[in-house]
């Protein structure tokens, strides 16, 4: 049986929740942004209207008032969009078990298996649409298709609040005169080197020879014409699935531009108490440390070293963060933001092979501490307990990476390769 | 503009099975009104005064008024615009 899938997208969610909250500001340009103070000035999202004056995802705030003057600018409130997105999940949960969302706004649902007793995709499509506008007071899109590439283009085919079928009867019609990158995974790059060879559409992406495009992008080529052609046989993961974790990582933008070595230790520490919390959460040591750091000209760069032992301890992975730091930066510019993050990841547990020159004593010590310092937080608060360096800039150590830590989309690969080609050949 | 969102103290009951049941509002100025019938419950978000909950039609001398238990356990009632 053909499947049906269905992808949901909340209209400008964060824009549409604060103006729910907001009855006052309805009929005026608003833009979600973040806290310009905290330099983090950017536009998350906007209203209709915000959009319809030119205004962009991820302008500086300053910029937006520029094309828009009489924008309304309020702050984040992230505890309400992620209630808002559970509430979503609850009303998705009512048609199927199938549902992978896509960032906090988005989901795939599969509800092939609900055709009997709840109707056809349309009918569930309708349904959803008219009971997230009555109970939440939001609006959606929704894609339907019976594969998630199309279900997601439908989504985007018509905003806000409208749905899309896209059938095997009328996608040549409707996907294929779209750019080729509004397809997922053409980014900017892919689309120059696609556009270049003259394809443009979709439609000329699906009737390109599947082995040029091998030639041209490698593997993804074979991947994007299953795509164009409405091949894609990824399934909707189930709703509590969660693809293995590959690394964690926190990164942040400081407050301030940080001009010497000890703003960088202040911050390196922050983030390296966070990875280490979160490494020991999950049970697990990193066998190497990776820092990256940009500029305030924003050029950044990634560097990466294996360690001797795998580690949970905040010390050793600041530290070893600070050498690659070291090793690396010049100086030739302020820093604007930095990033730790633990990689090639083992279970806690496992066995490791002793080291003559390490003094485990130590370590073990350590680690007791850190564990110590995990309760503590978990019982006072994450600022009743705090290293000595952290009073040298108030300023710069405010930062709790571990909570104010957000959650960013799944990649479609994240659970490996289930499109249905087979990309080995 | 006058606030249309308007927190109330509420008396409500729960049944040995969970079900949660408001039988009075406070008003801010202190008068107690007595809910004489519920006929509907439903999540529902509420445009007029910005929010989401669960919305209890609450029948309070003869008319119908729209009652809101919002995520946060706090009760809510839309301001009647004059």
């Amino acid at each position: 049986m053909e499947r049906v899938i269905l992808h949901s997208d909340m209209n400008n969610c964060y824009a549409s929740i604060e103006l729910l909250h907001h009855p006052e500001l309805r009929g005026h340009p608003v833009a979600v942004g973040g806290d310009p103070e905290a330099r983090h000035g950017i536009v998350l999202a906007k209203d209709q209207l915000a959009k319809k004056a030119g205004v962009k995802t991820g302008m500086a705030l300053w910029q937006a008032q520029q094309v828009c003057p009489g924008i309304i600018f309020v702050p984040p409130h992230m505890d309400l969009y992620l209630r808002f997105s559970r509430l979503a999940h609850e009303i998705y949960a009512d048609y199927t078990d199938l549902q992978e969302p896509f960032g906090l706004d988005e989901c795939w649902l599969d509800v092939t298996a609900s055709h009997s007793y709840k109707g056809d995709g349309m009918k569930i499509a309708k349904e959803i649409n008219s009971r997230i506008k009555s109970e939440l007071g939001v609006t959606v899109s929704i894609g339907v298709s019976w594969n998630k590439i199309f279900a997601k283009l439908g989504s985007d085919y018509k905003k806000p609040d409208a749905i899309t079928e896209i059938s095997k009867d009328n996608f040549r019609q409707i996907v294929w005169p779209l750019p080729v990158g509004d397809l997922l995974y053409v980014g900017s790059a892919t689309r120059r080197k696609l556009n270049h060879c003259g394809i443009c559409t979709i439609g000329d992406l699906a009737q390109t020879e599947p082995e040029l495009l091998k030639k041209w992008l490698g593997k993804m080529g074979l991947v994007l014409y299953m795509f164009a052609n409405g091949q894609d046989q990824t399934p909707v993961s189930q709703e509590d699935y969660h693809a293995p974790i590959k690394s964690i990582g926190n990164s942040t933008t400081t407050p301030r531009d940080l001009e010497t070595e000890t703003d960088v230790k202040i911050i390196v520490y922050a983030l390296a108490e966070s990875v280490s919390a979160r490494l020991r959460e999950n049970n697990f040591k990193g066998q190497v440390i990776e820092l990256s750091v940009r500029d305030n000209e924003l050029y950044s760069f990634t560097r990466q070293h294996k360690i001797a032992s795998p580690t949970d301890l905040t010390s050793e992975i600041a530290e070893n963060a600070m050498e690659l730091f070291r090793n690396n930066y010049r100086w030739e510019k302020p820093i604007r933001s930095v990033g730790v993050r633990a990689c090639d990841l083992v279970q806690a547990n496992c066995p490791v092979q002793l080291d003559l020159f390490q003094n485990e004593e130590r370590r073990e010590r350590l680690h007791k501490m850190d564990v110590a310092v995990d309760v503590i937080r978990r019982r006072f608060g994450y600022a009743s307990i705090q290293r000595g360096m952290m009073y040298q800039d108030r300023l710069l150590s405010n930062l709790n990476a571990k909570e104010d830590h957000t959650v960013h989309p799944h990649g479609y690969f994240e659970a490996g390769n289930r499109t249905g080609v087979n990309v080995m050949c | 503009m006058a606030q249309s969102k308007i927190y109330v103290k509420v008396t409500a009951v729960f049944t040995p099975d969970g079900e949660l049941t408001p039988t009075s509002i406070t008003w801010e100025d202190g008068r107690t009104f007595e809910i004489g019938k519920i006929t509907d419950r439903r999540r529902a978000a509420s445009l007029k005064a910005g929010g989401t909950g669960i919305r209890y039609t609450c029948m309070i001398w003869g008319k119908e008024h729209y009652l809101y238990y919002e995520e946060n356990y706090k009760w809510f009632v839309e301001a009647k615009n004059e």
